[in-house]
């Protein structure tokens, strides 16, 4: 699966509360979550970005809180994929079973807002300008998760085949 | 084959004599818990799969906790969805209204979790469960749902960490600063996907409390668990709430770990951490001339008796300074209730604060206590985020309860000695 599009560049420790302030967490509409991502740090980002691009993060990209509404809010904005230094473990898993695809590779200090990055999902590869890396691999689980549709697919199909 | 105390409850949840780290797991759920903001997408997903069902109303529970009283519409009208569900599946702890608590204390207090569970909350503070030593994980809407319907769910198994703390404790340190000071040392993802283990002498001396309160901010460190033994004092706390048989895991004396971190609390001092990350952890002696516009003194991390007692103890005579907003959240009826009883509502409306039924409220900057542009806050919680309690200007600074209440009274981040 390839990808194409720009960066939006972000720093370490990218929290959900940054990602969607808790006062919007009674919304449950996409659309209404995604107009207020990034919120706090960067008050326009929803108006700027556009359907295809990327986040690029740093450490601990996605820590704090279990909100499902953060992996949802970016992906209303039609971002479908964050690269991190490193995730923090519940949003790792949210946006694997919401279909935002997370790559954990060291990039962010070597891009700039803007940059067009092409990036060989399964594979890793992230190519770019000055910029040619092979992302850590997503785990084999996490493959079959997407290949399943995500986890919701996966429980369908399995209460599906009990009745 | 050894292993440690969080290896060895997984290992029996998926029916295996043993495992290791990085292990993929399906593993059977004891609790599956969620929340006002949390539940709203998980039942929404719930509808989308055609679920019939919850694996076990008894083992599902759902607390109304964040947004409520009902802070606005939007708010109440979740709350409905998830008071329907409750009554059509059956779910017997549905908490809201006046048998509503923060999820953290409240699920320990009335016995729904007990030593040797494996529990999973849609909640990212669901990690407190370890006090007791449980395995307790919080995780997204999606695989709560997931862990609601099926009663199970996959889990790796994570490496362990171990902090081994000796010493005698100060005069009004407690578990916070402990966690704040580790937090500090290790910093935001010095656990990430781990768990982090306590042992040592200290811990046994250490209240049932300050361990709740330790094992809650395992997460702001990236752990994935904190978890403790099963000494007198959990046996003591469960005893009575407990209605189910439960088992003691204990991890094996060659058990492996990470990393091991020594920590004699004898040397720590009352710890606050400063804006924006629950790492930046300094001595309170050490933060000089930071006015403050309001204390909070609750949320599942320190809304509990020895924190409410402790609150009492400095507040007791005294007045809050004129432009500080003290807001005390017993974090449970019956903690409020004892509040009452023991008289430390009075001292608190003596001193001037403002006593609010037990909510999560200002603690992420939900209501009852939310901060302006430029407002600072200290605050008992655990997570001093950008934003966490209001305004994106505004700041928090996290801290036990004794810092907290001395704070409220001089106006300022204060030590307990300089208004006592
Ligand atoms: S008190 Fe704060 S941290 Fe605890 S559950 Fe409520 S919102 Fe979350």
């Amino acid at each position: 699966m390839i990808l194409k599009g720009r960066v939006w560049k972000f720093g370490d420790n990218i929290d959900t509360d940054i990602i969607i302030p808790a006062r919007y967490l009674a919304h449950t509409d996409p659309k209404v979550l995604g107009s207020h991502c990034m919120e706090p740090i960067a008050p326009d980002f929803h108006e700027k970005v556009a359907k295809g691009d990327f986040i690029v993060g740093g450490s601990n990209f996605g820590c704090g809180s279990s909100r499902e509404h953060a992996p949802i809010a970016i992906l209303a904005l039609g971002i479908p994929l964050v690269i991190a230094r490193s995730f923090a473990r519940i949003f790792y898993r949210n946006s694997f079973n919401k279909g935002l695809a997370l790559l954990e590779a060291d990039i962010v200090d070597r891009v700039k807002d803007g940059d067009q990055l092409e990036i060989d999902l399964l594979a890793g590869g992230i190519a770019g300008p000055g910029i040619d890396v092979v992302a850590k691999p997503i785990p084999p689980f996490m493959i079959e998760l997407i290949n399943e549709g995500g986890l919701m697919n996966y429980l369908k199909r399995r209460l599906e085949a009990r009745a | 084959m050894s292993m440690t105390i969080t290896e060895k409850i997984l290992a029996a949840h998926a029916g295996k004599s043993g495992v290791e780290p990085g292990e993929i797991l399906d593993v059977k759920l004891d609790v599956a818990l969620a929340n006002d903001i949390t539940a709203p997408l998980s039942l929404e997903e719930f509808d989308k799969v055609g679920a019939k069902g919850v694996f076990d109303p008894e083992k599902v529970v759902l607390v109304l906790d964040h947004f409520t009283p009902n802070k606005d519409i939007i708010s109440a009208e979740n709350c409905k969805t998830i008071r329907e569900f409750a009554h059509k599946y059956g779910i017997t702890n549905f908490y809201e209204g006046g048998a509503c608590g923060i999820e953290h204390a409240l699920l320990p207090e009335e016995g729904l979790v007990l030593p040797g569970d494996v529990v999973i909350g849609a909640d990212s503070h669901t990690c407190t469960y370890g006090a007791l030593g449980a395995f307790a994980t919080g995780v997204g809407s999606t695989d709560l749902t997931y862990g609601m319907v099926t009663g199970t769910l996959w889990l790796k198994v994570p490496e362990s960490i171990k902090f081994v703390c000796h010493g005698k404790w100060q005069k009004w340190v407690t578990g916070k600063d402990l966690i704040l000071h580790i937090i500090g040392r290790i910093g935001v993802e010095g656990a990430l996907y781990a768990a982090m283990e306590f042992h040592g002498e200290a811990i046994s001396t250490l209240s049932m409390d300050s361990r709740f309160t330790i094992a809650n901010m395992a997460i702001e460190a990236g752990g994935k668990n904190g978890i403790f033994h099963v000494d007198k004092k959990t046996e003591e706390f469960v005893t009575g709430r407990a209605k189910r048989p439960y088992t003691v895991f204990e991890s094996d004396k060659d058990a492996k770990y990470r990393e091991v971190h020594e920590i004699d609390v004898g040397k720590l001092e009352l710890q606050v951490s400063l804006p924006f990350l629950p790492s930046n952890a300094k001595d309170v002696r050490e933060v000089r001339n930071v006015a403050i516009d309001q204390s909070v003194i609750g949320s599942c991390t320190n809304g509990r008796l020895e924190d409410l007692g402790i609150a009492a103890e400095i507040l007791r005579g005294k007045k809050v300074a004129k432009h500080v907003r003290c807001i005390v959240i017993p974090a449970t009826p019956k903690i409020y209730r004892t509040a009452l009883d023991r008289g430390y509502f009075e001292i608190f409306l003596d001193a001037g604060c403002i006593i609010s039924p037990p909510t999560c409220g200002p603690c992420l900057g939900g209501h009852m206590g939310v901060l302006a542009r430029g407002e600072r806050a200290v605050s008992t919680t655990n997570r001093n985020f950008v934003g966490r309690m209001g305004h994106p200007e505004s700041e928090v600074y996290l801290a036990g309860a004794a810092v907290a209440a001395a704070s409220a009274i001089k106006g300022e981040i204060a030590h307990p000695e300089e208004v006592l």
